[in-house]
């Protein structure tokens, strides 16, 4: 076999690609890791913030628009900026993950907030007239309700933590991005075939896996669809004042 | 098919030698290697102007080209459950592809070129309008093509007359999303020699030239936002009903 085919076939068949600190394995582990990583930091800031704007109605504007404006800035971009500038940025792991996750930021923060806007008025309203204290309200009501939304940004985001860290490799970062960049510059075409399909193969598990947790987390029992939220109720005829409050 | 990398080397590493820093001595701001510049601006203008020219031309083949295909599988995916759920499935896989790897993996086809990044950035492009142009057909009001049926209006004729204007706040908002999208993404290209800004971006790194990188990452954000508005423009002047509220 020749062509680039046969480069494939070929890179991926010599075990000496897959092993060491330069080795497939080795950098898609440090590309799930980091991405891990840099997904957990951001849902950490990104869901109790949204939570809470969304609780009390506030920051819409800002939590529906960042994604926006987040768009324009080029991941590679920011990624150079972060690398140039000094200590304790710089080409080490901590700016890698804040990158990472400022790219996370707004599919989560979109979301999860939409996502507590949503919940139908009504039922937030009765929460409040059973006697829930607003701590409550969040988490028995709010909060579950908001959650297949909350899921579809964690997966948004994840997918797009997968796709940015690629980007690390060409900054001096490890991850599967750097053996891409080491084939540019070795002018070695299985080894840019090869990782580039490993990388495709993690992004789409990635968005497969978490489509499917998705999926069943909107199909649980006892939980309202998207449809059946629509409750035509509305949102002033359900107000009801707590009583012995 | 063997495609030559010889370029990339340079493309990577930066130029040879780092002669910004001593090319212009007497520009303080240039020796100082800071972020801020205004003597890098002036001196290099040329290179500045042709980077961002090469950024827009990217951008405008790729959104263009995203929008001639959008359409036509627009309207296949229209047709049936099973097509719309193929062309779905086929844009959300595209879209989940990192735009180093499609890159990647076009290489072997189109080469070291400038097609190589059009063609990825169209493929985006498309899976961004075709949901967006669905959504805005979908969204037409049955009883205004009930009207439209009833007045005479012929299949083609309701389309282009009917529907797809009706359709126009979703294409452009798809059509906002790609454009600002595929500016951000185009820097990228600079690993096949072609990523306009993103080439300025890449030599900086390679030559801790703070200047460059800084003046292109702003262009970049500003190209994006002036395309936004440039396209909210357009969508006001397109769709004049849609302002001053419904009436």
């Amino acid at each position: 076999m020749t062509g680039p085919l046969g480069d494939l076939v070929g890179y991926l068949g010599e075990p000496q690609s897959w092993q060491g600190t330069p080795g497939l394995l080795n950098r898609l582990i440090e590309h799930i890791g980091i991405s891990a990583l840099a997904l957990l930091a951001a849902t950490l800031v990104a869901v109790p913030l949204a939570v809470w704007l969304g609780h009390v109605g506030r920051g819409g504007v800002l939590a529906v628009n960042i994604g926006n404006a987040a768009r324009a800035v080029p991941t590679f971009a920011l990624l150079v900026l972060f690398v140039m500038l000094p200590d304790p940025l710089g080409v080490n792991t901590f700016s890698f993950v804040l990158a990472l996750a400022l790219f996370a930021l707004p599919p989560l923060l979109t979301n999860t907030y939409v996502g507590m806007r949503e919940v139908d008025r009504g039922v937030v309203d009765a929460a409040r007239g059973v006697g829930m204290s607003g701590w409550q309200v969040v988490m028995r009501v709010e909060l579950p309700l908001a959650t297949p939304l909350l899921m579809t940004g964690v997966r948004l985001a994840a997918v797009q933590v997968v796709a940015t860290a690629t980007v690390l490799g060409l900054v001096g970062g490890g991850a599967l991005g750097r053996i891409i960049a080491s084939g540019f510059s070795n002018q070695d075409q299985g080894k840019i075939l090869g990782s580039a399909i490993i990388v495709t193969l993690l992004a789409l598990a990635t968005e497969g896996l978490l489509a499917a947790l998705e999926h069943r987390v909107r199909r649980r029992p006892g939980r309202p669809t998207a449809d059946e939220g629509e409750n035509p109720v509305p949102a002033t005829t359900g107000r009801t004042v707590p009583t012995g409050v | 098919m063997g495609v030559s990398l010889v370029a990339v080397h340079d493309v990577l590493l930066g130029p040879p030698q780092a002669g910004f820093h001593t090319a212009s001595v007497g520009d303080n701001c240039l020796l100082r290697n800071e972020w801020v510049c205004g003597e890098y601006v002036t001196t290099r203008q040329e290179q500045i102007v042709s980077a961002v020219g090469e950024h827009l031309s990217i951008t405008l083949l790729s959104v263009g080209l995203g929008l001639l295909f959008a359409f036509p599988l627009a309207l296949l995916a229209r047709r049936s459950r099973l097509l719309r759920s193929v062309v779905m499935g086929a844009s959300t896989v595209i879209y989940t592809i990192p735009s180093l790897a499609l890159i990647s993996v076009l290489l072997p086809v189109t080469g070291l070129s400038r097609t190589t990044v059009v063609v990825a950035l169209g493929l985006y492009s498309i899976t961004i309008l075709v949901r967006n142009v669905v959504a805005g057909l979908d969204a037409v009001p049955e009883d205004v093509v009930d009207a439209a049926h009833g007045m005479g209006f012929a299949r083609s004729r309701m389309l282009w007359r009917v529907q797809v204007p009706l359709a126009l706040p979703s294409v452009f908002a798809g059509l906002r999303v790609a454009t600002v999208s595929t500016i951000a993404l185009a820097t990228i290209g600079f690993l096949v020699g072609f990523g306009g800004l993103g080439g300025l971006i890449n030599e900086g790194l390679g030559s801790n030239f703070r200047a460059q990188v800084l003046t292109a990452v702003v262009l970049c954000v500003v190209l994006a936002v002036l395309a936004d508005l440039l396209l909210l423009a357009l969508q006001k002047l397109m769709t004049p009903w849609t302002r001053g509220g419904a009436a």
